[in-house]
């Protein structure tokens, strides 16, 4: 009864391929696994600029790390040859002391780096923690603790740090704090605000009913799940905290001499801007590119680690 | 009977990071006027997203329509448009009530003012006349106090109101052809069975086809005059509703009437069900998709594409069951 | 003897039976109320009385804002009650401190809805299904856990070897069958299923519902099974309470339910369920519902159903109808069967 109304390839049949077969197992293919390590590959693969970002930024960190292989003390006055343009000996030239340009660039890269990642860790240890218990918490706890981020975010930072620091000597474990202490707040509230949402999933619900303890459900569920959210944050402190060094050293409150940060080699620059503008650009340059790298990898690890995206 | 839609061998593809999925893999059928067809099947059978094709939703890119595909509605192939021309089908001669009511519906305007920018879109220029038929649009799809209702936001209507306006929007310029995508999944029962009556009615007042997606069996058995059942991108079993439900012939069918309990049965039986899950559609298998899950799979099955049987006028199947070679292999399946 | 006489015996006798059934969780006069923005308060359960025995399936149905999901977490202790008491194996379930509460913890269990938002996407499959076993300290070492995760993972019938992946590599039935591994994980006696098929396809709901009926032998549960699906419910379940706004219309078993709902508003309910047979479809009549379900905020004094109902009488408006026993095993709210009792 049945009549066949479409092509059918006779050739290609044969009664032996009319053999039951028993099904195969049942389906469980889930596709290979990919790991975090794969995922952060793929990203920074089909990421150009990230992926530009990242091998910038790892020059200049090898090469602050490298410095002290430089033929030059970077303290080291050269009269003689002060002002010096670009040449085969010093590749950048020379600053108003005769100091290799590029040697400074270098040491001061280390200052400035350290500063803004030891800021930025202070201030993202800080700021998870009290923002996923204001979070987590909620009710008085959270009322408290917002006022005391809304107190920090409205005082001028700048103007407070420099008169914190005619009290304080200015040194780089107290720049480190200072920097840290007025960072800390918008991590929390970033923090605070992915907690609220967090906390109202169904596998939070499903932990508290399997009987699981708060400081656990914070430490696997909450947190991990905001890994994203904290990278970016922590990528904008880390800029942030660079580019407030700068300032602070512009200004004469960073890092004393005889060291040198990229701020405080601006600083010696203005007065020379017009003269040699190359002094103040090549640690501005050197500001923008890292400052730059951080914000476009953080978006870019956002989202490696999101594994929806994926 | 004229044929308003016809669909020739359309496949479309989306394309993703993790390479091509090909959502709708060589469909045809066709849509008659005035006629109700269901398309059923699972999430991701690739049902919505011919639907959406149909009504020229597809985003492309990601999306890319075939090659060969064709899709004649009236006589003119609908993919060879200019945007002018789609303008005038979309909501002009075909129209389409999607599943979730709320997102359909701008939070910001009124819904009489909706319905009114339709129909001054296709043709009502006159402020009077637009808001007198606005009203009784209103009036058809069932809203109680239409003069006072007409001002109000979509918020303020609950789920199953919301659903009768997409449908007073979805009918304003009386289009031939009516595009259901899942209307009902998103609510009760009870307002379920109320919204199906009203898509019923109205359709055959204004003797408009129909084309209604559902993953429900249910639904269709009272609506649809034409049922047909899709699979992992592909038509597998196509024929009027007595065929489907009383005559099955596809494996698949028949598993997806079995794995629902009736309720008006009692039966103590296991529900029947179908082992694993739809294939990936980023790499669709050779031969049947449903070879993996098949009772009756065959060594052909998962080598070679199913052919199509024809039962009786206008119900077809697509298995190798039914190939002569295989007679007498499944003697117990003929009832 | 007169009848009245014979109807007294046959309900003692009734009540003998009902005792040699052990009641696994008695649920009394719960009420829970939620404070929303304003003065208005959603009284989302609003006064419900019933009992689960040991070993049964309590189907509860109702249309979504019914109070059925708010019901089932409010009697495991996920809410806190308004008013009312849950008594779980005898124990009021607010008054559990210490051991007797951790130990609560573990025998009480729920499957969610949504296999998408349950399942932490930042961890690995074997580490959720052995969190609840960590958090009762129920292994003692890092390999026995791996192998009670092994033994979770085949129960449920997925593959072992997928332990340390993620769950957004799996499709909506395999992270459902996580869901359940990881509820079972810690052998609850009493398992919560809110509309655990729901969001699954057809296909792959037949697959659950089996499984989930199998582990249930096995392992002796007791469930509470939520949907808005009632063919489904009425498969899975020995009794069936019906919820409209807030309050209990109608408990029976699940055979009788089908073939002598009481209630107007069941009745309506199951004449609005498609049955996939255009044949009987075409023949059945359909009690068409008036009006709209009232908010929860500002339900209608007296009986909830009062608006939408076509027997409504003078007494409906006054008097809220208690649930009461009219035919054996069969509780039904509503005015109708006053001269009945």
């Amino acid at each position: 009864m049945a009549r066949l109304i479409s092509e059918i390839n006779k050739a290609a049949l044969n009664r032996e391929l009319f053999r039951r077969i028993t099904r195969e197992k049942v389906n469980q293919d889930i596709g290979p696994e990919r790991t975090t390590w794969q995922n952060l590959k793929a990203v920074f693969l089909s990421n150009k600029a990230a992926l530009c970002c990242l091998i910038i930024l790892v020059i200049i960190i090898i090469a602050s790390l490298c410095a002290p292989l430089s033929p030059y003390d970077p303290d080291e006055m050269d009269l003689v040859n002060k002002m010096a343009a670009p040449s085969a000996e010093h590749i950048l030239g020379t600053d108003e002391m005769g100091r290799d340009e590029l040697t400074r660039v270098l040491y001061g890269g280390r200052v400035s780096l350290l500063v803004g990642v030891l800021s930025m860790l202070v201030s993202v240890i800080v700021g998870v923690f009290l923002g996923t218990v204001s979070g987590y918490c909620g009710g008085k706890t959270d009322v408290i603790l917002m006022r005391i981020v809304d107190m920090f975010q409205s005082v001028p930072s700048l103007l407070l740090i420099i008169v914190i620091y005619s009290i304080v000597p200015p040194t780089m474990t107290t720049l480190v704090f200072m920097l840290a202490m007025f960072s800390w707040p918008s991590v929390a509230r970033i923090v605070r605000a992915q907690t609220l949402t967090v906390k109202e999933r169904d596998y939070v619900l499903a932990a508290k009913t399997l009987g699981v303890s708060h400081h656990i459900i914070i430490i696997k569920h909450i947190i991990p799940n905001m890994t994203s959210q904290i990278i970016v944050a922590a990528s904008l402190a880390i800029a942030n905290a660079i580019l407030d060094e700068s300032t602070l050293s512009f200004l004469g409150y960073g890092v004393q001499l005889p060291k040198s940060s990229w701020g405080s080699m601006l600083q010696g620059a203005q007065q020379w801007m017009l003269y040699d503008p190359l002094l103040a650009l090549v640690p501005g340059i050197f500001i923008l590119l890292t400052v730059l790298c951080f914000n476009i990898i953080g978006d870019a690890l956002q989202q490696a680690l999101d594994p929806k995206l994926n | 009977m004229k044929k308003l839609l016809e669909v020739k061998n359309l496949r479309v593809s989306f394309h993703s990071y993790s390479g091509e999925v090909e959502a709708v893999r060589g469909v045809s059928f066709h849509v008659n006027e005035g006629e109700s067809v269901a398309i059923v099947g699972e999430s991701g059978c690739g049902k919505s997203v011919t639907a959406r094709t149909v009504m020229g939703l597809t985003q492309c890119p990601p999306g890319e329509i075939k090659e060969g595909s064709e899709i004649i509605f009236d006589g003119r192939d609908i993919t060879k448009f200019s945007e002018k021309e789609w303008q005038r089908y979309r909501g002009g001669d075909c129209a389409i009530i999607f599943q979730d009511a709320l997102a359909a519906l701008n939070p910001t305007l009124t819904v009489g003012h909706q319905i009114e920018e339709k129909l001054k879109l296709h043709g009502i220029k006159d402020k009077k006349e637009a808001y007198s038929e606005t009203v009784r649009l209103l009036t058809a799809v069932g809203i109680p106090n239409p003069e006072k209702r007409y001002k109000a936001y979509p918020h303020e209507f609950s789920g199953g109101m919301r659903q009768r306006i997409m449908i007073a929007i979805a009918i304003a310029c009386n289009p031939g052809l009516l595009i259901a995508d899942e209307p009902t999944t998103a609510l009760d029962v009870t307002i379920q069975a109320d919204i199906i009556d009203l898509i019923k009615e109205l359709v055959k007042e204004h003797n408009t086809a129909v084309i209604m997606i559902t993953h429900d069996l249910g639904v269709v058995a009272d609506m649809a005059e034409r049922i047909i059942v899709m699979y992992a991108g592909k038509v597998v079993e196509e024929g009027s509703s007595e065929d489907i439900f009383y005559k099955t012939k596809h494996p698949y069918t028949r598993a997806l009437l079995n794995s629902v309990p009736r309720l008006d049965l009692d039966e103590e039986k296991e529900l029947e069900f179908i082992e694993g899950a739809p294939p990936d559609m980023t790499d669709p298998p050779k031969g049947c998709a449903f070879a993996g899950r098949c009772p009756y799979c065959m060594e052909i099955c998962t080598k070679e594409e199913p052919p199509c049987y024809e039962f009786n006028e206008g119900h077809t199947a697509h298995c190798w069951k039914y190939h002569e070679y295989a007679e007498g292999l499944f003697g117990e399946v003929e009832e | 003897m007169d009848r009245g006489e014979i109807k007294d015996k046959e309900r003692t006798k009734d009540k003998e039976e009902v005792k040699d059934r052990e009641k696994i969780l008695e649920v009394k006069h719960l009420k829970k109320y939620f404070k929303q923005s304003g003065k208005s308060v959603l009284k989302a359960v609003d006064d419900v009385s019933f009992d689960v025995y040991k070993g049964e399936t309590v189907g509860i149905v109702g249309e979504s804002g019914c109070g059925k999901t708010t019901c089932a977490r409010t009697c495991i202790g996920m809410y806190p009650a308004t008013s009312g008491e849950v008594i779980y194996k005898g124990k009021d379930i607010s008054k559990l401190r210490g051991a007797e509460k951790r130990s609560f913890t573990k025998e009480v269990q729920i499957i969610f809805q949504d296999p998408y938002s349950s399942l932490d996407p930042k961890m690995r499959v074997g580490d959720i299904i052995c969190e609840g076993l960590r958090a009762h300290k129920m292994c003692k070492s890092k390999e026995e856990y791996n192998k009670r995760a092994v033994e979770l993972l085949e129960m449920v019938g997925l593959n072992p070897e997928h332990a340390n992946r993620y769950v957004h590599e799996f499709s909506g039935g395999q992270r459902q069958r996580i869901g359940i591994a990881r509820a079972l994980a810690v052998e609850p006696d009493f398992v919560v299923c809110d509309e655990p098929i729901s969001a699954l396809d057809v296909s792959i709901q037949a697959q659950i519902v089996n499984l989930l009926s199998k582990l249930k032998r096995e392992k002796e549960l007791t469930f509470m099974f939520i949907a808005h699906d009632l063919s489904m419910v009425k498969y899975v379940s020995d009794r069936i309470i019906v919820m409209y706004l807030g309050t209990i219309a109608e408990i029976t078993d699940s055979k009788s339910l089908y073939s002598d709902p009481k209630h107007p508003y069941t009745k309506a309910l199951l004449s609005a369920i498609p049955i996939p047979d255009p044949k009987v479809e075409k023949e059945r009549e359909r009690i068409k519902l008036q009006g709209e379900l009232p908010s929860p905020t500002d339900p209608p004094k007296g009986c909830r159903f009062i608006n939408r109902c076509k027997f409504a009488k003078e007494i409906c408006a006054r008097e809220m109808p208690q649930l009461r026993e009219v035919e054996k095993g069969h509780s039904v709210a509503c005015h109708l069967y006053d001269e009945q009792i």
